[in-house]
């Protein structure tokens, strides 16, 4: 729930900001600000979301504390976004797993192994731990069940993010009708794929700590492509099974394999960097209740990729079976979490900036009436 | 500690870019370098820390700038803000050296905004640092740490020992213990006397109570102060400096840019009497805004209300107090605390008249009153759409002009003209050799900066040739009679 004090807060904040103005050379957030002059919830809302936390202001702000008006942006602004999560989740009762998000993803994780463990033995008849020599884990769980059960979670995960994208830009002041504006959109997707706004013109932002650096840019772009990496693995494997109908596991030299590799290795280097800037980062802004979300986003991505990379090299050992049930109960948790955890930032932030985008775009005509 | 601190060969004085400009500027002649910062670290660099940009001569348009900004543009500024009270030398001196402050800045990590960007009015002759004054000093004070430059915190020079102009030691408070540092030579950096609030009072009498400082509250001018009564020959007045009108709810100190409040020409501005006592409408920002800090001080009790009504809501930056407000004036008055029926009368005769026009906030429009006295000459509205709005103002203090009397070389001029044998001062504590009196936008540190790059430079020559330079006949004429 939005406090009182929260709000007061984040309004505070915005006032000051507003009514200095130096950091607008900075990012997207401070430009924003510029084209309002009074700052509702809604706005506090997108404005957090479109801060990519990159911390430039807080150093360069006269008004941080100890100074009277004590101004944090990123703390500030950090703390209205996870609200903000809270606020589009859906379905609404599930907001409440951002609350003590690492203890919630770690017992479910350890269920769902459990869980696939079990289930798989008494599948297997106990032959679990046999090396199975093609190193097809089909014969573990079979291919349809794997499909069925990722492909109702993922759709579900998928669902829940889409509802939560919606929630965000109706509430933001947007309408459907906005949703489909193509220069704007061109714009939005230029910048998440860069991460403009962690850029500075090439200098880098000020995390983890004051100096300018741009490791936390790359590491990202590492996390955030192998993702997409691994993401397109799945897919080239999906079209391996089901239109060429390839039904064994794939070559080391196949598409699924070398996507999948690529992605792993992004999965493994991006996530540990960022968790070793996370640890540096300047106690004074950053928001400790994230700590646990931020941190089982970043473990769950690690484990899959190295499990993954496990699996691909003993797949034809005995301990095939058993890492393959840690590896997809990663995964299965992964995607329940989706919704529910750090990964959300990705779609509001993508939201917040392709209605930034709309707002440029719109400009021209709120100058001429000025 | 004392070690180190015997062994250097510039000590600086201030925190400020003017110091940081000095202490870069002399570690490039191969000094080591002492800065003494009186404030503790998070508050460091002085006003400095509250600046957002300098302003550059340029005869083509830079990565930063637009167009061009002439030597005899930049000077005609100087002359009209100052109504003459300047040194011509100097001033141009300073503008010529304008030129190239931006890139020597950008040496040092300094980072600039694009020109145009933003919405920025001061484009073409102004350079803004991207994240305002404090990210710029940040890149200074990293730079300085990188190259060797030591630096201590919570520092404060409480004497100095300077004998004939020829400088000895200081008495430093640091961190609460008191030590004696030497030099061969001192870059005098430490910024004007604002924060002081004994001294205002002396220099304006008990209506300094009511001034607010803007900036640090550490410029106390302890340095300044020292080196009048040793000799140094003074500049300016003390009661010449940079005085707004700002929101008298700000704080007492430190309040910065966010408490300044641009809507007088928007509205009318009463004091607490409710009576109306200059024209709102005379002339456009910069000018409006660096006369009414002295309006509102000659008003009873210091403090003046600024009266608007819904129309004028948005037309202006946003302050970071809200307005007070009333759905009609007599309620607003309420609110203010002042006589109703007074301000009442003042809204009415005003709004009386006010003669037909159209309004344009960007020209000097036809929008004005007739008989009535003092006129509002332009953007006159009538006060009649409620709720009304108002703003209470009282005198901003940025800083003072009264300073040390100094030569190109920056060099610490005495009484009698002759020159320091190592003494030299940059910044506010000598701005008053240019700005007699008023401002322009970002003077300041262009001041600061190329007068702390000569200070620096001239000191660390100094330091390491150990001779001290001659003074000539003429020099001691000019200088007499400037």
């Amino acid at each position: 729930m939005l406090t009182a004090e929260l709000l007061e807060e984040g309004q505070h904040l915005m006032t000051v900001c507003n009514a200095c103005r130096y950091c607008e050379g900075f990012c997207a957030v401070w430009k924003a600000m510029e084209t309002r002059t009074v700052f509702q919830e809604k706005d506090l809302n997108y404005l957090s979301n479109l801060c990519h936390n990159c911390s430039e202001c807080y150093y360069s702000c006269q008004y941080s504390p100890p100074h009277l008006f004590n101004i944090n942006p990123p703390k500030t602004l950090a703390k209205l976004r996870v609200y903000s999560y809270e606020l589009y989740a859906w379905p609404r009762p599930l907001a409440r797993a951002f609350h003590r998000n690492g203890l919630l993803v770690s017992l479910l994780t350890a269920v769902i192994l459990i869980g696939f463990m079990g289930g798989a033995s008494v599948f297997m008849g106990g032959r679990l731990f046999q090396p199975i020599h093609d190193g097809n884990f089909y014969k573990i769980i079979p291919h349809a069940v794997m499909s069925v059960a990722f492909g109702v979670v993922g759709t579900f995960a998928a669902l829940a993010l889409l509802v939560g994208f919606l929630r965000f830009w109706r509430d933001v002041g947007e309408s459907y009708a906005t949703l489909f504006h193509p220069r704007a959109i061109f714009q939005a997707v230029k910048d998440i794929l860069t991460l403009k706004n962690l850029d500075n013109d090439g200098d880098g932002c000020s995390l983890p700590a004051e100096t300018s650096s741009e490791s936390f840019r790359w590491l990202h772009h590492l996390t955030f492509y192998g993702f997409l990496s691994c993401f397109v693995a799945t897919t080239l494997g999906a079209i391996d099974y089901f239109i060429l109908g390839q039904h064994g596991p794939p070559g080391y030299t196949s598409l699924p394999v070398i996507f999948g590799s690529i992605g792993g290795v992004g999965l493994i280097v991006g996530p540990i960097g960022l968790l070793m800037l996370l640890r540096r980062r300047n106690r004074e802004i950053v928001d400790e209740s994230q700590t646990g979300m931020d941190l089982a986003f970043i473990l769950l991505l690690v484990l899959i990729a190295a499990t993954g990379f496990l699996l691909l090299t003993l797949r034809q050992s005995s301990a095939m079976g058993t890492l393959l049930i840690i590896h997809l109960g990663f995964v299965m948790t992964l995607f329940l979490t989706i919704p529910y955890g750090k990964f959300v930032h990705g779609v509001y932030r993508s939201g917040a900036l392709l209605k930034w985008a709309l707002e440029r775009s719109r400009q021209p005509a709120v100058k001429a009436k000025l | 500690m004392s070690d180190d601190l015997a062994k250097v060969d510039v000590l600086i004085v201030g925190g400020g870019n003017a110091a940081m400009a000095a202490a870069l500027s002399a570690r490039e002649g191969g000094a080591s370098v002492l800065v003494l910062e009186c404030a503790p670290k998070n508050m460091r660099a002085g006003n400095s820390r509250h600046t957002r940009d300098l302003r550059c001569m340029h005869n083509a348009p830079t990565p930063v700038m637009s167009g061009s900004y002439t030597e005899d543009e930049f000077y005609k500024d100087i002359l009209s803000v100052t109504e003459g009270k300047t040194n011509e030398k100097l001033a141009r001196f300073m503008i010529r050296a304008s030129t190239e402050c931006t890139e020597w800045m950008k040496q040092y990590g300094v980072r600039f905004q694009h020109a145009l960007g933003g919405t920025l009015q001061l484009g073409r002759t102004n350079a803004f640092f991207l994240g305002g004054g404090k990210a710029m000093m940040n890149a200074y004070y990293a730079a300085a740490e990188k190259r060797g430059v030591k630096i201590l915190y919570n520092a404060e020079v409480v004497d100095l020992d300077v004998a004939d102009g020829d400088f000895r030691s200081a008495s430093v408070i640091v961190e609460g213990k008191p030590v004696q540092v030497s030099a061969k030579t001192l870059v005098a950096a430490s910024g004007g006397f604002e924060s002081n609030l004994e001294w205002l009072k002396e220099a304006w009498g008990p209506m300094a109570d009511n001034f607010l400082i803007r900036g640090t509250p550490y410029n106390k001018g302890t340095v300044l102060k020292r080196l009048l009564a040793l000799g140094a020959e003074s500049i300016s007045d003390a009661k010449e400096g940079h005085m707004v009108a700002i929101d008298a709810r700000s704080p007492k100190f430190d309040g910065g840019i966010v408490t300044r409040l641009d809507c007088v020409s928007l509205g009318i501005v009463v004091n607490n009497k409710g009576d109306r006592f200059y024209d709102e409408g005379e002339d456009f920002w910069p000018k409006r805004y660096a006369i009414w800090g002295r309006l509102v001080a000659g008003q009873p009790d210091q403090i003046g209300y600024c009266i608007i009504d819904s129309k004028a809501m948005g037309k202006f930056m946003p302050s970071v107090f809200p307005p007070l407000q009333g759905q009609t004036v007599a309620e607003l008055a309420k609110v203010m605390t002042l006589p109703v029926e007074q301000v009442t009368g003042t809204v009415k005769a005003y709004n009386d008249a006010v003669q037909q026009g159209t309004f344009n906030h960007e020209i000097l429009d036809d929008c004005k009153t007739t008989g009535l006295t003092p006129p509002k000459s332009h953007w006159a509205l009538r006060i009649d759409q409620p709720p009304f709005y108002a703003y209470p103002l009282r005198p901003g203090l940025t800083f003072t002009y009264l300073g040390l009397m100094v030569n190109e070389q920056a060099e610490v001029l005495m009484k009698g003209g002759h020159r320091s044998r190592n003494m030299y001062a940059a910044g506010e504590i000598m701005a008053g050799n240019i700005l007699g009196r008023g401002y322009a936008a970002g003077i300041g540190v262009s001041i600061g900066t190329v007068f702390g790059r000569i200070a620096g430079r001239e000191a660390a020559t100094n330091a390491l040739s150990g001779n001290a330079p001659s003074q000539t006949k003429e020099e001691a004429a000019v200088h007499a009679n400037s």
